[in-house]
Order: C-alpha cells, then sequence, then structure tokens
C-alpha cells in the first residue's frame, strides 16, 4: 500500500530530515510513527503527500511511484489520502456543514451527493446536530471530529493524522483514536503520526520509531520508545 | 469543468472582490481610464480617417497629352492608365469641355465678354485630359511617376498636399494613442496582478487546504481567473457606457462652438464607431484581466 524505499531527505542547507528510511504499510493496517521533534516525522508527511521530493529514493502509495508520477496525478494521489492535522485547519468562515462540503466541493462532487454524504460523515463523527456552527463555537474535540470528517468523506484509502491530540485533552484524545480505530475497521488504511505516548502505549498498534531521520524500530503492537 | 464548480468558482469570484474590494476597484480604475483614452483616440482616429477618405474621394489627376497626340493615341493613353493597379477611375475631359468648364468657373455670368474676347477659338485646344482616381492616395506619388513614363503625356497635374497632412497627422495620432494605451495596459495588468496576489494570500490557508485534499490547478485557479475577468468586463463596459452617451453631445458642442470643425469635419455616427470599439474595447478588458490573473495564478498557485 504504502512502501518508503531508501528514502533520504536533505534540505539545502544541508540537514538530513530523513535518511535512507525504508518501510511498508500494508492495505488496512493501523500504524504510529512516532518520534521526538526533529526525528522527521513532519518531512515524512510531506513527503507522503507529494508536497516535496526526496533527495533519493522512491515512494509509493498503491504501487505508483512517485518518481514516475506526473504533476497533473498530484491532485488524484491527494485524493486517496485524507489529512488530519493537529491544528485542525477549518476554514473559520464557514460553518461545519461547509467545512465537510468543501472538500467534496474540491473533488467537483454534485451537490446530489455533497447533500447525501456530509450529514452521514457528521453523524459518524457524532456531530450531526451541530451542522449549522462554526469553528469557534465548538470545543478542540469537536473541531478535530469535522477535521476528521473532512477527512473521509471522499473515501480516501488511507488516512494520515498529523498529531491529531496534540491540541486535545486526554479525554478528546481518546476520542479521536476511538474514531480512527472506527475507520480503520472499515477498511482504510491509518497512518497516526504522533509523539503522544499515553494513546501509543494504549492502542497496541505498529510503532514506526524516527530519531534523528532514521529508524531505529518498527515493532508491531509496541509502545512509544522514549529515547530522549 | 463540471456546471457545479463553474458556479463555486463564480461565488468564489465575487467573495474575492468583496473581500479585496479598494484594490479591485484600482484594478477596475485603471483599465477604465486605460480603455476610455483607448475610446477618445479610437474615435479621433476612425473620424479622421472618414475625413481623409472623402477627401481622397474627392482628389483627383489630370493627365495631359503631348501637342498634336491624336485621338488613336488618346484612347491607347487610355488603356495604359488603365493598366495602372493604383487607378480607381478614369474620366476623358476633352479640350472643348474643359474650355466650357472653365469659362462656366471662371466667368460664371460673363459668358458673353468671353466669347467678345475669344470667340469660337478655343485657348484650351491642346487641353484634353484624363481626369483619374486612386485608390490609395499614399501611392500618388508612385502612380504619377508611372503616368509620367507613358509617352505622349506632357504633363500630370496631382494635389497631394491635403491627403498627405491628414494622413500624416492621423499616423500621427495613432502612434501617440498607442503610446499611451501601451503603458496603461501594462499600468492594470500589474495592478489586477497585484490585486490577484493580494486574493491569493487573503486566501492562503483556505488554498493550501484545497491543494492538499486533492484539488486540480484548474478547481484552485478558477476563481481568481472569474475575477481577473470580471475586473476587466466592469473595466471595459464603464468606459464604453461613457463614450456612447458622451460621443453625441461633443459633436453637438464641437459643431456648435467651432464654425471650421463644423465647415471641415463630417463626423462617424455613434453606432458605426462602436461596431469597431465595442469588441476591441471588451476583449482588452476581459483579455487583461484573464491574462493578468493566469500569469499571477501560475505564479503562485502551482500544485
Amino acid at each position: 500500500m504504502i512502501v518508503l524505499d531508501h528514502v533520504t531527505m536533505q534540505y539545502p542547507t544541508g540537514t538530513k530530515a530523513l535518511d535512507d528510511v525504508t518501510f511498508h504499510i500494508n492495505k488496512g493496517e493501523f500504524v504510529f510513527i512516532v518520534g521526538s521533534s526533529g526525528s522527521g516525522k513532519t518531512t515524512l508527511i510531506k513527503l507522503l503527500l507529494k508536497e516535496m521530493n526526496p533527495t533519493s529514493g522512491d515512494i509509493s502509495v498503491e504501487g505508483k511511484p512517485y518518481s514516475k508520477m506526473k504533476r497533473k496525478e498530484i491532485p488524484m494521489l491527494r485524493r486517496k489520502i485524507g489529512v488530519v492535522f493537529q491544528n485542525f485547519r477549518l476554514l473559520k468562515d464557514r460553518t461545519v456543514f461547509e467545512n465537510v462540503a468543501f472538500a467534496q466541493q474540491v473533488v467537483e462532487k454534485s451537490m446530489r451527493e455533497i447533500r447525501r454524504e456530509v450529514p452521514a460523515m457528521l453523524t459518524m463523527v457524532g456531530l450531526a446536530e451541530r451542522y449549522k456552527q462554526y469553528p469557534k463555537e465548538l470545543s478542540g474535540g469537536e473541531q478535530q471530529r469535522v477535521a476528521l470528517a473532512r477527512a473521509i468523506v471522499n473515501r480516501p484509502d488511507i488516512i494520515l493524522a498529523d498529531e491529531p491530540t496534540g491540541n486535545l485533552d486526554p479525554k478528546n484524545s481518546m476520542e479521536i483514536m476511538r474514531l480512527l480505530e472506527d475507520i480503520n475497521k472499515r477498511g482504510t488504511t491509518v497512518v497516526v503520526v504522533t509523539h503522544n505516548k499515553e494513546i501509543v502505549n494504549l492502542m497496541q498498534k505498529r510503532v514506526i520509531t524516527l530519531k534523528k531521520g532514521k529508524i531505529i524500530s518498527d515493532e508491531e503492537k509496541g509502545g512509544y520508545r522514549d529515547e530522549d | 469543468m463540471k456546471i457545479n464548480t463553474l458556479g463555486y468558482s463564480i461565488k468564489q469570484g465575487l467573495k474575492n472582490i468583496r473581500r479585496n474590494l479598494l484594490f479591485s476597484l484600482a484594478s477596475v480604475g485603471t483599465i477604465v481610464a486605460c480603455l476610455f483614452l483607448f475610446g477618445i483616440f479610437y474615435s479621433i482616429v476612425l473620424n479622421m480617417e472618414n475625413e481623409i477618405q472623402s477627401v481622397e474621394d474627392s482628389l483627383t489627376i489630370s493627365v495631359f497629352f503631348a501637342e498634336g497626340t491624336d485621338e488613336n493615341r488618346i484612347a491607347q493613353i487610355g488603356d495604359e492608365l488603365k493598366a495602372i493597379k493604383n487607378i480607381d477611375t478614369l474620366n476623358y475631359i476633352s479640350a472643348d469641355k474643359a474650355w466650357s468648364s472653365y469659362v462656366e468657373d471662371v466667368y460664371d455670368g460673363n459668358e458673353d465678354y468671353v466669347h467678345s474676347v475669344f470667340g469660337d477659338d478655343n485657348p484650351l485646344v491642346n487641353s484634353s485630359s484624363y481626369e483619374v482616381t486612386l485608390k490609395n492616395i499614399a501611392k500618388q506619388e508612385e502612380t504619377v511617376s508611372q503616368i509620367e513614363k507613358i509617352d505622349n503625356v506632357r504633363r500630370v497635374n496631382s494635389s497631394d498636399g491635403t491627403a498627405r497632412s491628414l494622413n500624416s497627422l492621423n499616423r500621427l495620432v495613432g502612434y501617440a494613442s498607442m503610446g499611451v494605451i501601451l503603458i496603461l495596459l501594462l499600468v492594470s495588468l500589474f495592478l489586477i496582478s497585484n490585486t490577484i496576489t493580494i486574493g491569493i494570500s487573503v486566501r492562503k490557508e483556505e488554498i493550501a487546504i484545497m491543494k492538499l485534499i486533492g484539488a486540480k490547478d484548474i478547481f484552485v485557479r478558477a476563481p481568481f481567473l472569474v475575477e481577473g475577468v470580471i475586473i476587466g468586463l466592469v473595466g471595459s463596459l464603464i468606459p464604453l457606457g461613457i463614450i456612447y452617451f458622451m460621443y453625441n453631445s461633443v459633436i453637438q458642442y464641437l459643431t456648435e462652438h467651432f464654425t471650421i470643425v463644423a465647415n471641415m469635419m463630417h463626423f462617424v455616427p455613434v453606432g458605426q464607431v462602436f461596431k469597431g470599439m465595442a469588441p476591441i474595447a471588451l476583449l482588452m478588458g476581459v483579455g487583461i484581466g484573464f491574462f493578468g490573473s493566469l500569469i499571477t495564478t501560475h505564479k503562485h498557485l502551482r500544485v
């Protein structure tokens, strides 16, 4: 599903954010990628979303190598990956409904599809009643649930969550993780990039640990390896 | 692009203009200024061209023959003249006709006096001629030298001063207006680009999310292209409207207050002016808007 093959990313400043990283994530897996700041997590996300290209090595999703991907194919790749951010990145001037619908407008879905699918997603994340509200009227946990609904509304094959619990209290963090687990059970591959030790230890999923751009461990049903 | 997406782009384009009203108005203002000047120059040049055309239509060249040229040769000369490409019409003026026209023009009412002096003699006996009109007055010199080369042609009379001065004045107005318009076009392009850049920076977060969700280039760009086109369209409709309503008033003012203008000029009706001017102005306005935003979005919005 997702393959990183000897990926190295060196910035023009000389900083090596990723150093010969190789791993394979199967379809339907739930994987944590953990590491302290500067471990290369953010770079990894940018590479997976093809916001930039690795200095060497290659990445492929569903067998399609990024190195052979044309620029016009990038939107189609991104439609396969639903993204959730630490700071939610909701549009403040739009309601809950409009924020989720936005993801469908962007991929040019019809109004009929939008009217059918958005309420279903909001029901799934438990916010069906609050569709008229604006992000500022919601708690952090609720905002993240809207962001999650936006990420899954186009039914992507992969969910890539970048520190999804970073701005949330433990209760809301667990709710979000349960939702992600739920989504995973329906067949979607879930990759969570985090440094939330408690969550990682509790979930008992595959854990890939990065340190200074290198993989230092890759464990099935692992826990958070505190290397600091 | 789907209809749904087109609707979205138009809505967002209008929203961009509202959000960025001051800059949008500045862009519209420059296009208005640019196309208003274009409209004025266009009207001036068109009216002058019309005037030149009527002067050209009235200008003739007279071709006189050498003494003793017989009628057969004169007919041959007529054929040789017809073979010259720039010659439009040819009219033979016999010596008798030339004299009677002269008497009519110069001694109108005193024909008896002329008769008492000249009797039945024709002082213009060697003045039969061809009166020639040209297709293109600008090529008059060239045509005259071609006529002069024909055997038995004694003299060629042409009066090209008026047409030549009008032509060169019109060219000057044309070049000057093109220069001013070009500068204003560049200023408009720059301002539109600035407006779009600001619009992009205001919507930076939204655009970033769009791209990460999988928006195609065209989907991200379309609202800005719509914004540019609307600015260009409004910027061209305003000066067209102003000129349309001002044109007749200005002509009326000029003919009432300047008798020389009233005597000299035959103004082109506003409908005829707009036939050419409106499509060009609309194309220029919409073009500036479209290309201004196309260049800017290309620079800033690559997925």
